[in-house]
């Protein structure tokens, strides 16, 4: 297992030249050897949802993908979220409706809900609950965090 | 020019200070803070919840490439179990836990040795080489059971917590009649996002060792492991970076805390130990767990003349830094709201072959709670008066302010200092529209369906003492408050600067709080007990007040003025009326030990916000799942500072009470083995699951202990939920006193709604 490959992944528009075990998750990589720690590890098994990111347009546990199977591919993480000092929308939103307290599960909730709205930007609001109860957050009790991403929906539709 | 009026900040909901670099990926918790060179530590833990170590056999373990070392319990034998943080009893001292296991495994999940390697994923290999053999013993996995051995001659009951007021006898004797009740709260816990994580890393040069990712009691850690290590406290600086949630259970001394430490010092490398959510789940406190046996005598209106609890404290396998907090807790804050005029309650702390528990957001108040509603709703049910009117002939009146309650807990008398607890019922069965709602629910039931609502009431404590210091520092950025506080991600930062600007009059986003930081200030009392905002809030304003006079003063010499005809705005000394002004920076800048002032709030008693759940649910006879169509939340907490963040701490307390009572247990088989240890067995609640809530907060009641009158909001969102979802769901079953343990699974309700 201890075989080690070279690959590149594509971070928010950088590459990153690094060189993975077969094993070593997409998580693993993007934090510990690209040095992206906004992307978070909340349990390892993809249920939480901490670490999500958004790979060729589908948000997904970077905690169940290895490393090795995101290359080529075009990974977005929340440092890539702002432009300059400009907030995204969905950035924005968190701030204007406390959606967010002790800030751990946020980056995966901001990705989930970016790349949700990207693909469905008129996504109902039902479907919308199902989306989200697919992360966990355990400050909120998350109505703050719907009605953030509501909020930054219809921005992001203008 | 006229001077700019000024503007207030306590009271408004303003946005965080701390949210942009949590929002831009720029946090730090835990697992983000690296060292080079840093080595990683892996826990190898045991697999038998109660056995006799028979060998260790590492040699596999060290001979994989990329291991540098392995420690069990003989290479640690020089460092004494983990000491209590509070309600020490000396009974439980033989009960506390060594970092590493030496003889005897007392739960699944027990650290029993350590690996050292280059990284996470050699550290994992390493650990799975590692041979353990334990003999199995009996493991005991019920409190309520006869007590047994738990090593020579102790017994796995240390001590029975007892306290009482009035005449119970009496009370027996003289009741019309006795209500008598068992009920059980199930194993769950706070379960942050954030695993736990610690960095130890020794200094060689200035010999001081230092750990990051400190959380919660920054300086009481500091100087515990500095005397477990024997090590001069002023050598060891603890380093909080962000937490990811805290409810009692993060940033207590665990073993992992201490072994990281003492590593960094052996090895002289920086070490690093994240924990994974498998290890979470059966190795950080676990909390509740209580079954209660309560019997109150009655008069024939159902006024409450004496209560008699006698229950069953599972504290699993040690006694961890809480000690016995969480049983005392729940003796102690038993009565509520309510009039009792006689009280016993005889706690029985027992050890379990389960993981170690500790405090988790209203520890032993959910509990505690839980089973007094249970006890108010059985004496309407006896009596025959509706749930509310039963709680309206008990509660103490607001002409009885101050209330002594003859109890004490955490070292402190227990009197409600402010309250008037049936106003805040009345606006909350408004807000509710309870009236209205009972019809609604009489129609539908009407026509089948499993609806129903209920009401839970309850008293909080908050702001324990007996101390906070705050210093304040002009700085040519802004201000700097500096305390021994900590932030466990409820917005301290927010919440300190709006009391410091209206106390100095700067802007609140001019103002660094800085907190967690054992090298930054002397002494501090963490983050815990829903304390800060209270006790570091009111030495905030008195530090920023002291500055403010300081600052006025020596302004009125260089502007040639008197004192009181100066005011700071805005973070400018200027002339009342109108004139030329000084930034306070400057001044600072003009003066030769620049500007700073340091305040201490002593206070020898807690402060006791009170608030009322309102509940309306639906259950489903298919599938025994509840669904929660209203929730209404009444919160007197006297003043609220920010009261969006008040509201949002709320709701989250709230879904944690709801997964408390619905969904959330650590299970065990009758081995000990640990059932519960994935997110996919432990269920916390989604967007799905937790109901938007309409919460009033209320002011009527400012605490007279503090200046601001505050009083803590962190714990009533999750207090009463248990009770109230408990009654809900009988109402909705139209069997009153249906619910008796939580949570109230689907499976366990369906068996009810079937049988």
């Amino acid at each position: 297992m201890t075989e080690k490959s070279s690959i590149t992944l594509t971070i928010n528009g950088q590459n990153h030249a690094i060189a993975v075990e077969p094993r070593r998750t997409l998580v693993d990589a993007i934090r510990e050897d690209c040095g992206q720690t906004g992307t978070h590890i909340g349990c390892e098994h993809g249920i939480c949802g901490a670490c999500t990111v958004i790979v060729d347009g589908e948000p997904v546990r970077s905690c169940l993908m290895f490393a090795v199977q995101a290359e080529g591919k075009k990974i977005r993480t929340v440092e890539g979220l702002a432009t300059g000092d400009t907030l995204h929308p969905m950035q924005q939103a968190f701030i204007d409706h406390h959606g967010l307290q002790c800030g751990f599960c946020t980056p995966g909730f901001l990705m989930l809900a970016v790349g949700v709205l990207e693909r469905e930007p008129d996504i109902g609001d039902d479907e919308l609950i199902d989306v989200l109860s697919s992360n966990l957050c355990r400050c909120t009790g998350y109505q703050n965090i719907i009605k953030a991403v509501r909020a930054a929906a219809a921005e992001m539709r203008k | 020019m006229p001077a700019p009026t000024k503007q207030t900040y306590v009271g408004q909901s303003l946005p965080r200070l701390e949210d942009r670099p949590l929002l831009t990926g720029q946090g730090r918790f835990a697992a983000d803070i690296s060292f080079p060179g840093q080595w990683t530590m892996r826990v190898v833990r045991s697999g038998v919840a109660h056995g006799r170590i028979l060998s260790i056999d590492t040699r596999a373990a060290l001979a994989l490439p990329g291991v540098h070392a392995v420690w069990t319990g003989a290479d640690v034998a020089h460092i004494p179990p983990i000491p209590f943080r509070l309600t020490g009893l000396k009974a439980l001292e033989p009960y506390r836990q060594p970092v590493l296991a030496r003889d005897i495994v007392r739960y699944v999940g027990e650290p029993v040795a350590v690996v050292f390697a280059q990284d996470q994923y050699v550290a994992e290999d390493a650990a799975d080489l590692i041979d353990i053999t334990i003999e199995p013993l009996p493991a005991q996995v019920r409190a309520i059971d006869a007590p047994g051995v738990y090593a020579d001659d102790l017994s796995t009951e240390p001590s029975v917590i007892r306290k009482s007021f009035g005449d119970i006898e009496a009370a027996f004797r003289d009741a019309h009649a006795v209500v008598a009740l068992e009920l059980s709260v199930g194993r769950h816990s706070g379960v942050p996002m954030e695993t736990r994580g610690a960095i130890g890393r020794y200094d060689e040069v200035r010999d001081i060792l230092e750990m990051h990712g400190a959380a919660k009691v920054p300086h009481w850690n500091r100087d515990t492991i500095a005397q477990m290590l024997g090590r001069d406290r002023n050598s060891v600086q603890f380093f909080e970076g962000h937490v990811g949630g805290g409810f009692g259970i993060r940033g207590e001394i665990y073993p992992e805390d201490v072994l990281v430490c003492a590593a960094a010092l052996k090895f002289r490398r920086p070490v690093k130990w994240i924990e994974d959510r498998r290890e979470h789940l059966i190795a950080a406190n676990h909390s509740r767990d209580q079954t209660h046996r309560i019997r109150a005598a009655i008069d024939a209106e159902g006024r409450i003349l004496g209560i008699d609890n006698e229950f069953f404290h599972d504290n699993g396998a040690y006694m961890r830094t809480h000690a016995a907090t969480v049983p005392d807790l729940a003796a102690a804050m038993l009565p509520g709201p309510y009039r009792v005029p006689a009280y016993r309650v005889a706690g029985h702390i027992r050890l379990t072959n389960k993981t170690p528990a500790g405090t988790y957001r209203a520890p032993g108040r959910y509990e505690s709670t839980f089973v007094r509603e249970r006890l108010l709703d059985a004496i309407a049910a006896k009596v025959g008066v509706d749930t509310v009117e039963i709680r309206r002939r008990n509660l103490i009146a607001k002409g009885a302010m101050p209330y002594t309650l003859g109890l004490e807990t955490l070292g402190t008398h227990i009197v409600y200092d402010s309250g008037d607890y049936a106003l805040l019922l009345d606006k909350t069965l408004a807000a509710a529209g309870w009236d209205d709602l009972q019809t609604q629910l009489q129609n539908r039931r009407a026509k089948g369906e499993l609806v129903g609502a209920a009401v839970a009431m309850f008293v909080e404590k908050s702001g324990l003492g007996p101390f906070d210091t705050v210093r304040v520092e002009v700085t040519p950025d802004g201000i700097d408050v500096i305390t021994g506080v900590a932030s466990i991600g409820q917005g301290i930062e927010t919440v300190i600067a709006q009391i410091c600007a209206d106390a100095l009059g700067v802007r609140y986003d001019t103002i660094r709080v800085i907190h967690g930081q054992t090298d930054r200030i002397d002494r501090g009392m963490g983050a815990f007990a829903s304390r800060v905002t209270v006790m570091c809030g009111e030495a905030t304003r008195m530090a920023a007040g002291k500055l403010r006079d300081k600052a006025l003063r020596h302004a009125a010499q260089l502007m040639q003025t008197g004192a009181e005809k100066l005011d700071i705005v805005d973070g400018e000394v200027v002339r009342i009326g109108g004139g030329p002004s000084m930034p306070l920076f400057e001044l600072a800048r003009a003066l030769p030990d620049g500007l700073s002032a340091e305040d201490t709030f002593e206070s020898t008693h807690m402060v006791y916000p009170y608030g009322v759940h309102v509940a309306a649910v639906k259950v489903d006879p298919a599938t025994g799942a509840v669904a929660i169509e209203r929730y209404v939340i009444g919160y007197d907490i006297g003043k609220a500072v920010n009261p969006r963040l008040v509201e949002g701490q709320i709701a989250g307390g709230l879904a944690q009470g709801v997964g408390g009572a619905l969904l959330e247990e650590f299970l065990y088989d009758e081995a000990g083995e640990p059932l519960s240890v994935t997110f996919a067995d432990y269920l916390m609640p989604t967007a799905r699951e937790v109901p938007a809530s309409t919460i009033l907060i209320t002011e009527d009641a400012p605490s007279p202990l503090n200046a601001l009158g505050l009083k803590g909001a962190g714990e009533g969102g999750a207090n009463p939920a248990g009770a109230a979802l408990a009654a809900a769901i009988d109402d909705a079953l139209q069997r009153p006193g249906a619910v008796t343990r939580l949570p109230v699974t689907p499976m366990r309700l369906k068996a009810m709604t079937s049988g």
